[in-house]
């Protein structure tokens, strides 16, 4: 019986874990080193990975700041009531109930050139949706729970002695953060990040919608490999997914190794 | 530090923490909060520190209200509970934490340290976390950390509850000596009598949110103002019917009064035992526990139930010997009032009025 | 004092700074799509929801998300429970691939799933020859949601199953209970919860995804379009109205079920 399950427990994971993955491998290979790298260096190629990663960059750095201060505040602040806190912290997981798509549609609604704010905004000469600011907007939106999920919990088990007798000790509250706070909770931290990294990278839905993937301009790494997918252009999508998919795996591994110190801070 | 406090009030949404508290406490003593859990002990003293702001009333240090002034700023010392360390730092880290916080030089810390670690004879220990340290070690650490940076009043948050019995006995009379050679004012917070009245100068005794008593330990055990003080403090035996018990016939004078008898207010033995046999009556033994260096007898006078001691020297008693009794006094109280009656045929006929 | 009074500045700003992020990047947004579905007066709304082609992708959506989440809890219970229970050579390898659907973008899902089950893959081949197609048809929608959604019932189990005191199997034993009748009384109910849990927040993912469906679905009206397709579709065909009737009733549906969710783990903590 236990040999059964185990068997079948590698058989599952084999084919839906496994093989698309080495697919994916090998279809980047389908026309040799040549057809990978030309996928790869291709100019629009190149154009989209930069694209994801400003947006990662930028993502990563505004969340995980706005995430641990959020954390603190829904965790530790008197000034914010109880019933407050409790509202807040279950609309703190909406973003993920959310369809990628419409996270998109939310902020074509909102900031849309047709829009009043986005009209505004656009007389300045500011534009929002079908440009970078907005593409780094929906991933904000998307990937806003992340880091706050991982964080807030180790807080709530570590309680606030510590930094109770910090401030008896006559520190203020950077101090008592950064020295007696934040050696706690980083690898939490560093654990949401790496999520949100990998959500980043990843993001399709939204990015797309408030993109309008306009070539050279507004393309990211996965809306290429769309394009190309559309476009019947198989290869060239593999190559960029294959990048991808290493960015993804180097990121899980990142994951396991943080999760494995967050278990002894 | 001299320490006062007028008119300290404290609620917890609908929960009434600390009601109306005074107090004063002279430089250099060192004070016990005695009193049963969820009394608001800790509450008066999270106050002390500026953890917890009270919501009337002063609290003044050296003449000097302090309720605006942040924890930081109040040069106290606080040790927690749990001691709360910092556990990814060593010993050393914990006990420089405060001094590092206060900009001291760098010398001058690692001076201090050193003579903190000695102090607490925690040499040889400098570089371990606090996991690696055993409980009467981290609160020695906690301890050490509270003092470094020289408060001039000391809290400390049951500073004995997550410690072996054994190691605990050993901990109180460190703890004791070592304020006394440091002299700084401390306070205390305990839920156990021995404890409090073995360290303590002075004993004030909270329950419910109020303070009850304040005194030496001997003051509190032998003159308890209320009937919590009374029963709280040592153990007791409560008798409805004292003017059944000879020598207190006056008390039928105070209808409705109850007494509280201490162990060590009863004698018992044979008629040859006994001075003034006139005042004894006589009793029957109930039941005999042997606790290790003498006995627990219970008595049956009339209709009354008493409990007392009985030296191991003295002729074995068995239960059902008839016995001579003698109650030396008794504490007497009422709605509203409390008092102290001693036997009337053994020596005063005038009851003691406090 | 003064350094008081500052980081009392400090700490006002950042209040304010950290609340105004929260209220713009998340409750406006949200509650701008409600306002905007209406915006328009219920009679266009409900135009919009009545399109038969908008229900149909709403249901198609529902029932494909059904399957796959009944799908992932049998596979991940078994695999929650493999993992957790047994030793053997390459269980930590399973166990930190378990993850790999969160990590890869859902566009290389797709990519994957269309090279595997296209029309030249083995797979595709085989199905072909017993007369049926999956790519660009409901199976391959499930397979791509079956993909993605894949941790979540075993992320769910696997707490339950640690905590899970061994005691409690071994008193079943002594009563006398077989293997099978303790797996069903005593361990199946511990780890319901988890099972429960887990498999909700596959559903509501399931219900969302975008990225791999689109690529391997067809998305023919009526027949392999589902919900989130459909409204990107209207997106781009400059109908934000229907798409914005469509996400809202999509929407309440995922915060009934994350409302649920957290309903049952709070219950869960109470206990």
């Amino acid at each position: 019986m236990r040999r059964l399950w185990i068997l079948l427990t590698f058989v599952v994971f084999a084919l839906l874990l496994g093989a698309p993955v080495v697919r994916i491998a090998m279809g980047a290979w389908d026309q040799g080193w040549s057809g990978f790298a030309g996928g790869l260096t291709r100019p629009e190629a190149l154009h989209a990975l930069w694209m994801t990663t400003l947006i990662v960059i930028a993502v990563t750095v505004i969340n995980t700041f706005f995430g641990v201060m959020l954390s603190l505040y829904l965790v530790r602040a008197a000034w914010l009531g109880p019933k407050l806190k409790k509202l807040m912290n279950s609309i703190v997981d909406l973003p993920f109930a959310v369809s990628p798509v419409i996270g998109g549609l939310m902020i074509v609604l909102i900031l849309g050139p047709e829009t009043a704010l986005g009209g505004l905004l656009g007389s300045a000469g500011i534009k929002i949706v079908y440009a970078l600011p907005g593409m780094m907007i929906a991933t904000l939106f998307v990937t806003f729970p992340l880091v706050i999920r991982e964080v807030m919990p180790v807080l709530q088990e570590i309680g606030n002695q510590q930094e109770e007798a910090a401030s008896t000790l006559g520190a203020y509250g950077w101090t008592t953060f950064w020295r007696v706070t934040w050696p706690s909770i980083r690898w939490s931290v560093v654990y949401g990040v790496v999520l949100t990294v990998a959500r980043a990278l990843g993001e399709f839905g939204a990015v797309l919608v408030v993109s309008g993937n306009i070539l050279f301009k507004t393309q990211t790494a996965t809306t290429l490999v769309y394009q190309d997918v559309e476009n019947f252009n198989l290869t060239s999508a593999n190559s960029v997914a294959l990048v991808l998919a290493a960015g993804s795996v180097a990121l899980l591994l990142l994951m396991e190794w943080a999760k494995s110190r967050q278990g002894h801070h | 530090m001299h320490v006062e406090v007028r008119g300290l009030n404290k609620r917890f949404g609908e929960f009434q923490a600390v009601k109306d508290v005074d107090f004063s406490i002279a430089k250099g003593q060192l004070i016990g909060l005695l009193g049963p859990s969820g009394g608001g002990k800790t509450s008066i003293l999270r106050m002390l520190a500026g953890l917890e702001t009270p919501d009337a009333g002063d609290i003044l240090f050296h003449g000097r209200r302090v309720n605006e002034l942040p924890p930081q700023e109040r040069g106290i010392g606080f040790v927690f509970q749990n001691y709360a360390l910092f556990k990814h730092m060593t010993v050393e880290g914990n006990i420089a934490f405060g001094l590092e916080v206060k900009k001291w030089s760098k010398p001058r810390i690692k001076e201090r340290v050193a003579e903190l670690v000695e102090l607490t004879g925690l040499s040889g220990f400098e570089k371990r976390y606090p996991h690696q340290l055993s409980g009467g070690q981290r609160q020695r650490v906690a301890f050490a950390r509270a003092l470094a940076p020289e408060p001039q009043l000391l809290l400390l948050d049951e500073p004995f509850a997550a410690i072996d019995a054994k190691i605990r006995q050993e901990l109180r009379s460190w703890l004791r000596e070592m304020i006394d050679r440091l002299g700084i004012t401390s306070i205390f917070v305990t839920h156990d009598q021995d404890e409090a009245i073995e360290v303590a100068d002075e004993i004030m005794i909270i329950n419910k949110g109020n303070l009850e008593q304040k005194g030496t330990p001997w003051e509190i055990y032998k003159n308890p103002q209320t009937p919590f003080v009374a029963g709280f403090i040592g153990e007791s035996t409560i008798v409805e019917n004292i003017a059944s018990i000879r020598g207190f016939e006056d008390a039928a004078s105070w209808p409705g009064t109850k007494a509280l008898i201490r162990p060590e207010y009863v004698e018992i033995g044979k008629p040859s035992e006994f001075r003034l046999l006139s005042a004894t009556e006589t009793g029957k033994v109930r039941h005999l526990h042997f606790r290790g260096s003498e006995w627990l007898v219970e008595v049956e006078v009339g209709s009354s139930k008493l409990v007392t001691y009985r030296s191991l020297e003295k002729e074995v008693l068995h239960p059902g010997d008839p016995v001579q009794v003698l109650v030396h006094r008794a504490y007497l109280f009422n709605d509203s009032d409390s008092w102290i009656m001693e036997n009337k045929l053994k020596e005063d006929p005038m009851p003691v009025h406090i | 004092m003064s350094s008081t009074l500052q980081s009392r500045w400090w700490g006002w700003g950042f209040r304010s700074a950290v609340m105004l992020y929260f209220v713009l990047l998340i409750v406006f947004p949200i509650l701008g799509i409600y306002g905007q579905s209406l915006s328009a007066g219920w009679g266009a709304f409900a135009d919009n929801v009545t399109e038969p082609l908008a229900w149909k992708a709403v249901a198609l959506t529902v029932k494909l998300a059904l399957i796959a989440t009944i799908i992932n809890v049998l596979i991940g219970t078994m695999a929650g429970w493999v993992l957790i229970r047994y030793r053997f050579p390459g269980r930590k390898l399973l166990n930190s691939m378990v993850d790999l659907p969160f990590a890869l973008p859902t566009a290389v899902a797709g990519l994957m799933i269309l090279l595997l089950l296209g029309p030249q893959s083995p797979v595709g081949q085989w199905a072909e020859r017993l007369g049926f197609t999956i790519l660009f048809h409901q199976p391959a929608i499930v397979i791509a949601m079956v993909f993605v959604t894949f941790p979540f019932v075993i992320r769910a189990v696997q707490p339950l199953l640690e905590e899970m005191d061994p005691a409690e199997e071994e008193a079943a034993y002594t009563m006398g209970a077989t293997k099978a009748a303790t797996f069903f009384r005593v361990i199946l109910p511990n780890m319901a919860p988890g099972i429960a849990s887990g498999a909700m927040l596959a559903f509501s993912r399931a219900l969302a995804e975008f990225g791999a469906v689109v690529l391997v679905a067809g998305n023919i009206p009526g027949k392999t379009l589902i919900a989130s397709v459909y409204i990107f579709g209207e997106i781009e065909s400059d109908n934000v109205v229907g798409a914005t009737a469509v996400s809202v009733i999509l929407l309440t549906f995922s915060f009934l079920i994350l409302w649920f969710v957290n309903h049952l783990q709070t219950r869960r903590k109470g206990r």
